[in-house]
């Protein structure tokens, strides 16, 4: 990324960081270049994104990897092997490659990070955002439906969800999405609150624009870079809320491989082939590390500590 | 003096009024999991096979023929009287079965609370006072590690290394089989009840049982505490009363242990009651590797067990003392802080 970029010259480095840039287009790319370089300098955040990154890659391109049969075949001639050239990472109870298991994994992890963003980003706008913008009753009413929900323990509602919807990975996206909203609720209506009294928005009234209209174009794209912060952080701790979903056997089913499902059955055999079950947690360590790293770094540059 | 207390019982109301609200929705939430289950409730307590007569007569006496409105004030009129109804798996009433599992929770989240408030501020003061260089690098990906660790896993990798391999601490349970009830339950928490009765080997059994799966929960603990100490720690650093205090010739050691801490630890209590409410969700997974018996697994298997009645009584147990908590926090906050009693 960095080569493509800068590798084009001084010209148009020279071009993005002009102070007074000439269209909209080029002042919004060069904001966005000049967090690119903040956010650079800050070694820790551009492992994350490497992590982050490889992950998508991996997921991707898990065909290429392995063979997609390898992962759900069972070869029970050759269960519980230890890591040879034809399974790098051994095989697991049912002779299924841990390593071709793992990579296919990733799409159900980023699956169920996508499809909970998808969910929580539009629900904590529906609410923050009118709360902030209205005030009174509207904000009283919305942000105590809010505490509320932010007054759940987590993981124990998701459990409660998942067992009154069944087990299932649909159902653990919308029990990780109904109790992960609050916080972006909150965060928009504190945006919206800093930006309501503007002069760009009183300009905007005056010329007659509509309240929906108000919110979606002038206060939506403002709230937008703190809610991508926060969800980055959050990211991690929706990884780990769905693998511990998994690990009880109330997220995706065998014989998908979901990494938390795959450390649950590696149990029992932890003793004597240690790797089944340790390294399926690896890898969920080293996602939610790479996205905690990545959202820390963003932070750090979003607030101009690079 | 009348003046001067308004401000803080207005804000104590305040307080207590919204934990009633969100007591009010964790009931509702609750109900409304009870009713969403894909189990008809009849049927599982009739069975499939009876006529329609018995089935009708069991439909009203649970009340479903009911308005939701009522029967949901009829559900919450029980839950405050304590009546989560009985379990299926052990046939017992519910609340008596989570008293029964409560204390092993409570024994492995306080030790786990301990450890983390006793590693977790001092790592927080350290990184604050040496804000930048490697000790503050170190505490921070440190407790970046906590952060991004599954807690189930780590309890996995915990037993194969410091049981399997090196054989320092004991396996799942909470005792060895041979000490089981050699001593008799006072406060449920075994090592306690162990000193009381002076039996200094089921002590030391039962610790060594306790040891890594706290220690466990305790460095996760540790992460959240380390991080909210430096950055409450760097807020007071800032501050002009920590360089009149090193002008007057104080050792820096006293003005940052002594003084600045000082004025941390009102603070540090939030944190902390969040803590031991996170602690608790913690245990589910936690307690589950390993064989802990205590609510998370008590949980966890009454859910395999389609044990509804046993999974929302734990789920509202729990989501009450998360709540309380909460409370707690707020009102310690508002009387020990005497900024936070200033009308805002």
């Amino acid at each position: 990324m960095t080569a493509t970029r800068t590798g084009a010259g001084p010209t148009l480095r020279a071009w993005l960081l002009d102070p007074a840039p000439a269209s909209r287009r080029q002042a919004r790319l060069g904001g966005w270049f000049r967090a690119w370089l903040a956010f650079q300098r800050n070694t820790l955040g551009m492992v994350g994104l490497a992590i982050v990154v490889l992950l998508v890659v991996i997921a991707a391109g898990a065909p290429l990897i392995a063979d997609p049969s390898t992962a759900l075949t069972q070869v029970l001639e050759d269960r519980l092997q230890p890591s040879s050239w034809a399974h790098p990472f051994g095989t697991d109870e049912l002779g299924r490659d841990i390593m071709a298991r793992m990579a296919f994994g990733a799409r159900i992890t980023l699956t169920i990070v996508l499809l909970v963003s998808l969910i929580v980003v539009p629900i904590g706008l529906a609410i923050g955002l009118p709360a902030g913008y209205f005030g009174g009753w509207i904000d009283a009413v919305l942000m105590r439906l809010t505490d509320i929900f932010l007054a759940f323990p987590r993981l124990i509602l998701a459990l409660a969800f998942a067992a009154a919807l069944g087990p299932g990975i649909e159902n653990a996206v919308i029990a990780i999405a109904l109790t992960a909203w609050p916080p972006y609720a909150r965060l928009a209506r504190a945006e919206t609150m800093t930006r309501r009294r503007s002069e760009f928005i009183q300009a905007a009234e005056l010329q007659g624009a509509s309240h929906l209209r108000i919110i979606a174009t002038q206060i939506v794209p403002l709230c937008l870079p703190s809610v991508i912060i926060r969800l980055t952080l959050d990211m991690a701790g929706i990884i780990l809320t769905a693998a511990g979903l998994g690990f009880l056997g109330l997220g995706a089913q065998p014989p998908s491989p979901e990494w938390g499902a795959m450390v649950s059955t590696g149990r029992a055999v932890l003793l004597d082939q240690w790797w089944v079950a340790t390294l399926p947690g690896i890898a969920i360590f080293i996602t939610s590390l790479g996205f905690n790293l990545l959202g820390d770094g963003l932070r750090d540059a979003a607030s101009g500590r690079g | 003096m009348a003046r001067r207390l308004a401000a803080p019982l207005r804000r104590l109301g305040g307080v207590v009024f919204s934990v009633i609200l969100t007591f009010l929705g964790l009931t509702a939430v609750t109900f409304v999991i009870g009713r969403f289950m894909p189990i008809d409730p009849v049927i599982s307590i009739v069975g499939d096979k009876a006529s329609t007569e018995v089935y009708d007569r069991v439909y009203k006496e649970l009340g479903l023929d009911q308005p939701v409105v009522v029967q949901y004030a009829t559900y919450l009129s029980k839950v405050v009287r304590g009546e989560f109804g009985n379990s299926v798996m052990t046939a017992r009433p519910v609340l008596e079965d989570v008293w029964r599992v409560f204390p092993a929770t409570m024994e492995l989240a306080s030790l786990a609370l301990i450890i983390g408030v006793l590693v977790g501020v001092p790592m927080g003061v350290i990184a604050a006072t040496n804000r930048g260089r490697v000790v503050d690098q170190i505490v921070r990906f440190m407790s970046l590690l906590g952060y991004s660790m599954p807690v189930f896993w780590l309890g996995l990798v915990g037993l194969l290394l410091f049981y399997a391999k090196l054989g320092w601490v004991e396996g799942p349970g909470r005792l060895d089989v041979a000490f089981d009830d050699m001593v008799p339950t006072i406060t449920g928490l075994i090592t306690i009840d162990a000193i009381l009765a002076g039996e200094d080997e089921v002590f030391f059994n039962a610790l060594g049982h306790l040891i890594l799966p706290a220690s466990i929960l305790g460095y996760l603990s540790l992460a959240y505490i380390a991080r909210m100490t430096r950055s409450f720690m760097l807020a007071q650093l800032e501050q002009e009363y920590i360089l009149a205090a090193l002008a007057k010739g104080l050792s820096p050691w006293r003005v940052v242990w002594v003084h600045a801490l000082g004025n941390v630890w009102v603070q540090l209590i939030t944190v902390v009651a969040l803590t031991f409410g996170s602690l608790l969700e913690g245990a589910v997974l936690t307690e589950t590797v390993f064989a802990w018996p205590g609510l998370g697994l008590y949980m966890k298997n009454s859910l395999f067990a389609a044990d509804l009645n046993a999974v929302l009584g734990a789920t509202l147990l729990i989501g009450t003392i998360y709540i309380f908590l909460n409370m707690l926090s707020d009102i310690v906050y508002t009387l020990v802080d005497p900024r936070a009693r200033e009308p805002s």
